[in-house]
């Protein structure tokens, strides 16, 4: 059981870990891209962050609909309306929830993956966020299937998605500017990977502690 | 990191703070979100062009909005493409109740913006095509993938699709001739060093001072292929061959059908030069490099050029697609016809681009 108090904690601490690595994503993306992950999902969820008190008191849905409407607008690149889809779904998924239930939190990273494709067209292996999500994902609804607790789940898909971070590496990329650079982009960890990895390790600290 | 800047976040709203400062005859610029637009707008009647890609290329597009080009241009963050709230209200505030022509350079943070604007504006009423540039040989072929990068035909583009718009052409007709030129241009770049984004402060990638990066885009990502230092004269000849001998391009893209309100997918092919082509020939600097290299490029090109019999019957030197402070050239074929020449040479009045007036 996840609870919307915990949501909005976890939002809260996306910001703080994403202002951390801000650097660390950006020189990610400088290798492969163009130099602005970390600077644009830092600048996107640093505005979440101040426009969450004013959904403190909604359904999580709602919650989840406000973050996507922000990231859509603030973060632009590919990132906003990756992320903005993937939350935008999510909102649809959970509406009118204040509290959700493992089976919900599946139906939830289910929809995180449907915004991913639907909006970027993308397949695992591209070298995108979705090769960490996806993994992490089907390990979530395993765990969850065979008994775990929330937290446990959350922790074997968080380990889930750091593999198929770390999987991204030696991959060669087929979406995203990385794209143009062909067999060059081998060898460069995926900074979009990177990210969801990071707000995916946020959420289990979130639970877990 | 060495900057005309006061601060790193307030580069994009400075900058455009200074450009209404300077242009109000003929731009306006709108904060909050931001776009750039020409003061007549609405024009009743006329189709308005929308462009916008991240900030850092200037003039590129802000400096093309005015008579006989843009109608509104959308800047992003450095290097970021414009989100869909800015597209959406830029179109808004221009729409003249002929429709809306998106020219979408194709990234993919670009492309999508610009499919979710689309979408919007479709679901307030106003019709809106986007068609997307995708000139740049130095990517590969693809079928189903991101495909090539939107870089200098967007230029030429916006000039020739704006004068059709001031001519009366209408939504349909626009987007047409869009394609068309699209089809039609082809363009490579290469750089002597990287640019300096402003928020990361140091260069996107490193080039030893006898290396060059062939094949590069517009945001400072790395090209296709590192290679040693070459002559002005063998630089040129090493892009200008390899676009003029780029065979036909296949590939499938999305566009929205303003009608069904839907996305449609359509393989479109780029016919290949042939001798005797009328062509235009644009030499475009990257920022740092300066006109008089230009020319010296300009110079080998129009050797080659003479020698694959392509006729070059109009020509653009200078600064206009740029990657900030990124020193190298690109070079921009596009193979020319009776409309396209008429309409290239229409009156034109932008910060950036002016004749005929």
């Amino acid at each position: 059981m996840v609870s919307k108090e915990q949501i909005l904690q976890w939002l809260q601490a996306v910001a703080v870990v994403l202002e951390q690595n801000k650097d660390y994503l950006t020189e990610q993306d400088a290798a492969i891209g163009d130099a602005d992950h970390g600077i644009n999902m830092n600048r996107g969820f640093q505005k979440v962050a101040t426009q969450l008190p004013s959904v403190a008191d909604k359904d999580i849905g709602n919650i989840l609909k406000t973050v996507s409407m922000t990231l859509i607008s603030s973060v632009g690149g590919a990132s906003g309306p990756l992320y903005g889809t993937m939350f935008l779904r999510a909102s649809t998924a959970v509406a009118g929830k204040s509290e959700l239930t493992d089976e919900e939190m599946a139906t939830l990273f289910q929809a995180f993956v449907e915004g991913i494709v639907q909006r970027g067209k993308a397949n695992l292996g591209d070298k995108t966020m979705l090769d960490s999500l996806s993994p992490a994902t089907d390990t979530f609804q395993q765990a969850v299937a065979a008994g775990a607790s929330t937290a446990e789940a959350l922790q074997q898909a968080v380990a889930a998605a750091e593999e198929g971070m770390k999987q991204t590496i030696p991959l060669v990329a087929k979406k995203g500017r990385a794209s143009y650079l062909g067999d060059r982009s081998a060898g460069h960890q995926d900074p979009g990977a990177t990210s969801t990895y990071l707000i995916l390790k946020t959420l289990w600290e979130t639970v877990n502690s | 990191m060495k900057k005309l800047i006061n601060n790193s976040d307030n580069v994009v709203r400075e900058s455009l703070e200074g450009m209404a400062a300077a242009h109000p005859d003929l731009i306006k610029v709108h904060f909050d979100p931001h776009f750039i637009y020409r003061v007549e707008a609405p024009i009743p009647g006329k189709v308005a062009l929308i462009s916008g890609g991240g900030s850092g290329h200037e003039p590129m597009h802000g400096g093309f909005v005015g008579l006989g080009m843009l109608d509104a241009a959308c800047p992003g963050e450095v290097f970021t493409s414009p989100t869909p709230d800015q597209m959406l209200e830029a179109a808004k505030m221009v729409t003249g109740g002929a429709g809306v022509l998106n020219i979408v350079k194709n990234y993919s943070g670009d492309v999508m913006n610009f499919e979710m604007a689309a979408e919007l504006a479709h679901s307030e009423g106003i019709s809106v095509l986007n068609i997307l540039i995708d000139d740049d040989i130095a990517v590969k072929d693809s079928l189903y993938t991101q495909g090539r990068r939107g870089v200098g035909a967007t230029v030429l583009a916006e000039k020739i699709c704006g004068a059709a718009a001031q001519q009366g052409y209408d939504l349909t007709q626009v987007a047409n001739l869009c394609r068309q030129v699209n089809l039609n241009g082809r363009s490579m770049g290469m750089a002597l060093t990287s640019c300096t984004v402003p928020a990361k402060g140091s260069p996107t990638f490193s080039l030893g001072d006898d290396e060059i990066e062939s094949g590069i885009g517009i945001h400072g990502e790395p090209g296709r292929q590192r290679m040693s230092l070459k002559s002005a004269d063998e630089i040129t000849e090493m892009l200008a061959v390899s676009i003029i001998e780029d065979r036909n391009y296949t590939r499938t893209v999305r566009e929205w059908d303003a009608d069904k309100g839907e996305w449609v997918e359509q393989e479109l092919i780029d016919p290949a030069f042939e001798s005797g082509d009328r062509v235009l020939a644009f030499v475009n600097s990257m920022g740092g490099t300066p006109l008089s290299e230009l020319y010296i490029v300009y110079r080998k090109l129009a050797e080659i050029c003479e020698k694959k019999k392509l006729q070059i019957v109009r020509n653009l030197i200078g600064p206009y697609i740029t990657s900030l402070d990124m020193q190298g050239c690109s070079i921009t074929l596009l193979k020319l016809d009776d409309e396209m020449i008429q309409l290239w040479d229409a009156p034109v009045k932008t910060p950036a681009l002016r004749w005929g007036i």
